[in-house]
């Protein structure tokens, strides 16, 4: 089995954003691999502690920067990497269409990716791919168990959580609740500057032009009244529901 | 042309069906607005629906019901191409940010994902969004058209009805066999008492400070209950297993931008600000005076939920 993981780089969620003119200014932030991929990478590892003969290759699509979470992927347990390089914000389609032709030039069975990006806010990415790839998605995964090429998964919904079954290759997108990421380990990390990281570029793989384009980014948090109710219980309760009821008229 | 798919629970519209009509009218300019209701109760719900103005096209076959991403795609994709639509837009729920990437793919139509706002100029459509944990407003415009819209949920003001109401027609779109490639095994409900978090007026939501799983019965359920809220939860509750995974707000859950938030002895991570952070008026109720969730915080009292919440339901109780 080949399994492909798809991550991404993103600003660490404790790091504070700030805007030059009108577009987000990444300059001097801490980046991680963005949490939800890292359940991928763990999940994808995992299936072959479990057994399964499986060949691991992480796939990522963005600026070099997006190197040092490659690397902590090789280090966690991918056998190699392809990096397709690019400065350019992509649209999802695209994005999707791009790695489609990555995947299928790679060959995989399974591909996982997070379910929300923590810098885009956005879950199109793996509806998209596997799309692009003809495959059918499972999205929000909570739990993966993997037989042959049959699968059964557990994942969330608007209405609760479903369990469900089909057959590989599809794309999974993963979340909190599938498993719990490990760290990387020292010997790991430096084992993991001599496995291969190949670059790439969008035109090798013929990137489409884009179908959206971001035209201005700016910081939006609502100011707020910040009053604070002190004191006993029973008067807290009532200035609260007071100020509920006849100041903000919400209930 | 325009293409809304809203959804109904058995014909019966979801508040969100609204908000698309309204979607839909900020974007007129690309022509007549029509609709495709799914699965059984379609019918009603395309009655329903027409009162808006809206041209409602309904399709009853019980394989639309449960919901499954190939067969909506499937479905959705060939109307929008009988119809010739230059937009399709469908809420922004599980289900249609599950789809809609895929009917944008198949299309090849610009994605405007999760949308708070959205215009047109006839040729492109222009839409804002949230990003970087709902901290960045992203201003995101077509190349050009077609485009696939979700529209966030409990954001825009609902449509009016119209005075002429559309006409409503059965249409036939038949379920390919390509598309039954995920088999549903068993489904599970959530415990949301009913109101479902992503369209609550109001949302009563827990945090790891509650205690218990009776602490949630005890004091996040019946002080929902009483503002006929919905229950959340922080991700530290569902990793617990006190609430399941559905009910969790915040990054990794869901993005609610209700009326009213109340923060039941929560925190306040930067991942749980990020799913509601927008929401109208935010109440905090913590013990821990310096707990960052006050500093989005409209409303706050300092003190232990197990006393206030008590007096909260007594006082709410008497109105």
């Amino acid at each position: 089995m080949k399994i492909c993981t798809v991550l991404k780089q993103v600003p660490d969620a404790e790091a504070s954003i700030r805007t030059a003119g009108d577009r987000v200014d990444l300059t001097g932030v801490t980046f991680v691999m963005d949490g939800m991929d890292e359940y991928g990478v763990e999940e994808a590892i995992r299936l072959r502690e479990a057994g399964h003969q499986a060949e691991i290759f992480t796939l990522a699509l963005g600026p070099k920067r997006f190197e040092e979470a490659i690397r902590t992927s090789l280090a966690l347990g991918s056998d190699r990497a392809i990096h397709i390089e690019t400065t350019d914000v992509l649209d999802v389609v695209t994005q999707a269409r791009v790695l489609a032709a990555a995947v299928r030039q790679e060959g995989a069975d399974l591909v996982l990716v997070g379910g929300k990006q923590a810098d885009w806010d956005s879950s199109a990415f793996g509806p998209a791919l596997a799309e692009a790839l003809g495959w059918p998605h499972l999205d929000w995964t909570t739990r993966l168990a993997i037989t042959g090429t049959a699968v059964e998964a557990t994942h969330d919904t608007d209405a609760g959580t479903e369990t469900v079954r089909f057959s590989l290759p599809a794309v999974i997108t993963t979340q909190q609740g599938l498993n719990e990421p490990r760290y990387p380990t020292l010997p790991n990390i430096m084992k993991a500057k001599r496995k291969e990281l190949r670059k790439a570029v969008p035109a090798d793989y013929q990137a489409p032009a884009p179908l959206t384009q971001v035209g201005g980014e700016v910081i939006q948090v609502k100011a707020r009244l910040n009053k604070l109710f002190t004191g006993e219980a029973v008067e807290t309760a009532a200035q609260l529901v007071g100020a509920l009821r006849d100041e903000a008229k919400v209930i | 042309m325009i293409l809304l798919v809203p959804e109904h629970v058995a014909g019966k519209l979801r508040p969100s069906a609204r908000e698309l009509v309204a979607a839909a009218r900020t974007l007129s300019a690309l022509g007549e607005c029509q609709a495709l209701l799914l699965g059984p109760g379609a019918s009603a719900a395309a009655v329903e629906l027409a009162a808006f103005g809206v041209t409602a096209h309904h399709c009853e076959d019980a394989g639309y019901e449960p919901f499954k991403a190939d067969v909506w795609t499937s479905a959705v994709a060939a109307a929008a191409t009988q119809i010739g639509a230059k937009a399709v837009i469908v809420p922004a729920t599980r289900g249609g940010l599950s789809y809609g990437p895929r009917v944008a793919v198949r299309l090849n139509a610009g994605l405007l994902e999760d949308v708070i706002e959205v215009e047109t100029d006839g040729t492109t459509v222009g839409a804002k969004r949230f990003s970087y944990l709902s901290r960045v407003t992203e201003s995101v415009r077509s190349a050009g058209l077609p485009v696939v819209i979700s529209v966030k949920v409990n954001v825009l003001a609902p449509a009016e009805p119209s005075g002429t109401p559309g006409s409503v027609s059965a249409i036939v779109l038949p379920i390919d066999p390509a598309t039954q490639r995920i088999e549903i095994v068993s489904q599970s409900k959530a415990s949301t008492g009913g109101v479902a978090l992503d369209e609550a007026t109001i949302v009563v939501t827990g945090g790891r400070g509650v205690g218990s799983p009776e602490g949630f019965t005890r004091l996040v359920e019946p002080l929902a209950g009483c503002l006929n809220a919905a229950v959340g939860a922080t991700r530290a509750v569902v990793d617990a297993g006190w609430r399941p995974y559905s009910d969790q707000v915040g990054q990794t859950g869901k993005s609610v931008a209700p009326n009213v938030y109340v923060a039941l002895a929560v925190s306040g991570a930067v991942q749980h600000l990020s799913g509601m952070n927008r929401s109208k008026v935010i109440v905090a109720i913590n013990k821990d005076k310096d707990a960052p969730i006050f500093k989005v915080a409209d409303y706050g009292i300092v003190g232990d939920v197990n006393e206030v919440v008590p007096e909260l339901l007594k006082v709410l109780g008497k109105q």
